[in-house]
């Protein structure tokens, strides 16, 4: 039954794909009208469209492959992801370097912008959590803090700290710090009163309650805030690496953008959506790790 | 007959051991400390001047085993919460052992409603949690082999290793009450622990309980709805009223009647039905409970 129902997604998924590069490939196809178009064309007509810029002959026979200039078609798209990833690492100045490098320095950021953040968050949160005079007290900050564009920060951040890169790190944390902050408050706030008398009857320590009745018990929406908080930075790394330059897949779309390469905007686009369903998967298994039956 | 005032008299015998230099509150009232746990005028107020209860005093035995039986919202959980340290009363005081009960403590082992078992841990871990809690310098055998005692007196020893969430309601329950006597209280404090059980397991679980209560010579209090429960299980039973709002003001709820129970302490609950007695105390109980428990139906 299950195995069945796998499979016929699996299929359907396959079909949809097909449809989706059959769109693509008709979308993209080069005009068949325009042989027939240059045969009724004038010797003169030729000539001026040449002068324009535009070459009848040229783009019915090559088919606009000629430049990176245009929509690729599918065929095309794959020969670009093949050269990618067929030499990811190297380095041949700050305009050419291999996707995973660019990718190295992104995850980099957002490691670095991430990690941070929980040492800030999770901690704060665990004690806003416990005490319902800080959880009134801070609330209005974080609800004020909370919907500003992290890109916002950008010009703050630049004029402070006088460097593009720590930047881009302290605009990933800007961003990841406030669901788990406010997820791990929430979840501490949260563990059911019946645990915290089991631990009160037993006379347990501040740390024991803690760490062994706390925090697992509110683990599952900590991790929750962590994965919600992993998907912003890494929405976000591209924007600001947009902003800052220099490295990172962010500014590698912008600079493919600037070369008229659609191919490679296109290569990145599907990179950084593979990068962040598989960052979303680990934080799922983390999830499923710490996740309990009542 | 069994029935008694609530004020009864002290035993005369004492079977508290009273530490002399630990009497602060209580030393001027050496006759009242001679009784084990002693609460003294309890209540609770939430609104002014409608205390939920007011004026609860009991004692009960070492080793005694006494049930409150009340309709909902008469503050029977309140005064077991009071016992446990888990909640604080308006007015009035508890002592245990000669000591003033202010907060929580190893010494009253606690089994909740819902269990209360941590869903992360197994059988095993969520009695060393207990277990460790009492004794931090024993060694993880020395822990071990204590969880192992308790899980097989509840009868468990095949479900040591599962999540609570693999376990029945009433296994539950039976791991809820291993942990509770793990830690060797000197008193427990049942708060209707079988009232989302079934009738057979509930039934199994009373036999359990009593066995071992009797094996080790437990003081117990314990929050029941069911009069066959309280009946068969318990030494005396306390009547609890509501608050009710009647002709003559608001009358705060109480400890109306404190019931002994005359049937022969050996009672096997199968033949319970059967012993002489038992259906004018069962009926009783149920009269208290039908016509006097809610002061505006009854007067």
């Amino acid at each position: 039954m299950n195995s069945s129902l796998r499979l016929k997604s699996s299929l359907l998924s396959l079909l949809i794909l097909t449809v989706l590069l059959a769109v693509w490939q008709i979308a993209t196809q080069p005009r068949l009208a325009a042989p027939t178009a240059t045969v009724t064309l004038t010797p003169e007509q030729i000539e001026y469209q040449k002068m324009l810029g535009k070459d009848p002959a040229a783009s019915s026979t090559s088919a606009e492959a000629g430049k990176g200039a245009g929509f690729p078609t599918p065929m095309q798209m794959a020969q670009t992801i093949y050269k990618h990833l067929s030499d990811p690492i190297y380095d041949n100045g700050p305009n050419d370097k291999g996707i995973m490098i660019q990718l190295a320095h992104s995850l980099a950021r957002v490691g670095l912008g991430f990690a941070l953040a929980c040492l800030a968050a999770i901690p704060l949160g665990f004690v806003i959590g416990m005490s319902p005079l800080l959880y009134r007290a801070f609330d209005p900050f974080i609800q004020v803090l909370k919907p500003i564009s992290p890109l916002a920060w950008m010009p703050l951040a630049l004029y402070t700290i006088k460097d593009s890169s720590i930047s881009g790190i302290f605009v990933i944390f800007i961003c990841s710090v406030w669901p788990m902050l406010i997820n791990t408050a929430f979840g501490v706030a949260s563990v059911r009163r019946d645990w915290l008398n089991v631990a009160a009857t037993l006379e347990l320590s501040a740390p024991r309650k803690a760490f062994e009745v706390i925090l697992p018990a509110a683990a599952p929406t900590i991790l929750t805030g962590m994965r919600i908080s992993m998907g912003i930075a890494w929405l976000v790394i591209v924007a600001a690496e947009m902003l800052v330059g220099g490295t990172g897949i962010g500014y590698f779309v912008w600079n493919e953008w600037n070369n008229l390469s659609l191919t490679n905007v296109i290569f990145a686009v599907l990179v950084i959506g593979v990068v962040g369903m598989l960052l979303d998967l680990s934080f799922a298994r983390l999830q499923k790790w710490v996740t309990y039956v009542e | 007959m069994w029935s008694e005032i609530s004020q009864r008299q002290d035993k005369a015998e004492s079977v508290a051991q009273i530490a002399p230099g630990h009497l602060p509150a209580a030393s001027k009232k050496d006759t009242r400390m001679e009784t084990f746990l002693e609460v003294e005028q309890l209540s609770k107020t939430y609104v002014e001047g409608k205390p939920v209860f007011d004026g609860v005093s009991f004692g009960i035995e070492r080793g005694e085993f006494v049930c409150i039986i009340g309709h909902s919202g008469c503050g029977k959980t309140t005064v077991l919460n009071v016992l446990a340290g888990l909640d604080q009363a308006s007015s009035g005081h508890v002592f245990m052992d000669g000591r003033e009960v202010l907060g929580p403590s190893l010494e009253r082992g606690v089994v909740f409603q819902g269990h209360a078992l941590m869903p992360w841990l197994t059988v095993r871990q969520n009695i060393a949690f207990a277990v460790r809690s009492k004794w931090p310098e024993w060694s993880r055998a020395q822990v071990d082999e204590h969880v192992c005692k308790y899980v097989k007196l509840v009868g468990l020893e095949s479900a040591i290793d599962k999540k609570p969430s693999q376990l029945s309601g009433g296994m539950k329950q039976r791991v809820g009450i291993a942990r509770a006597f793990s830690v060797q209280p000197k008193m427990l404090l049942l708060d209707e622990p079988f009232g989302a059980l079934d009738a057979l397991t509930r039934g199994s679980i009373q036999d359990e309980l009593i066995d071992i209560v009797r094996s080790t010579g437990q003081t117990v209090f314990m929050i029941t709805h069911d009069v066959d429960e309280a009946i068969f299980l318990a030494d005396r039973i306390l009547l609890m009223s509501n608050g009710a709002q009647t002709a003559q003001g608001y009358l705060p709820g109480g400890i109306a009647e404190v019931v002994l129970n005359t049937l022969p302490a050996e009672r096997k609950r199968a033949g319970l039905h059967h012993l002489d007695g038992y259906y004018e105390l069962r009926n009783h109980i149920v009269d208290f409970l039908v016509s006097r428990a809610k002061p505006q139906d009854g007067h």
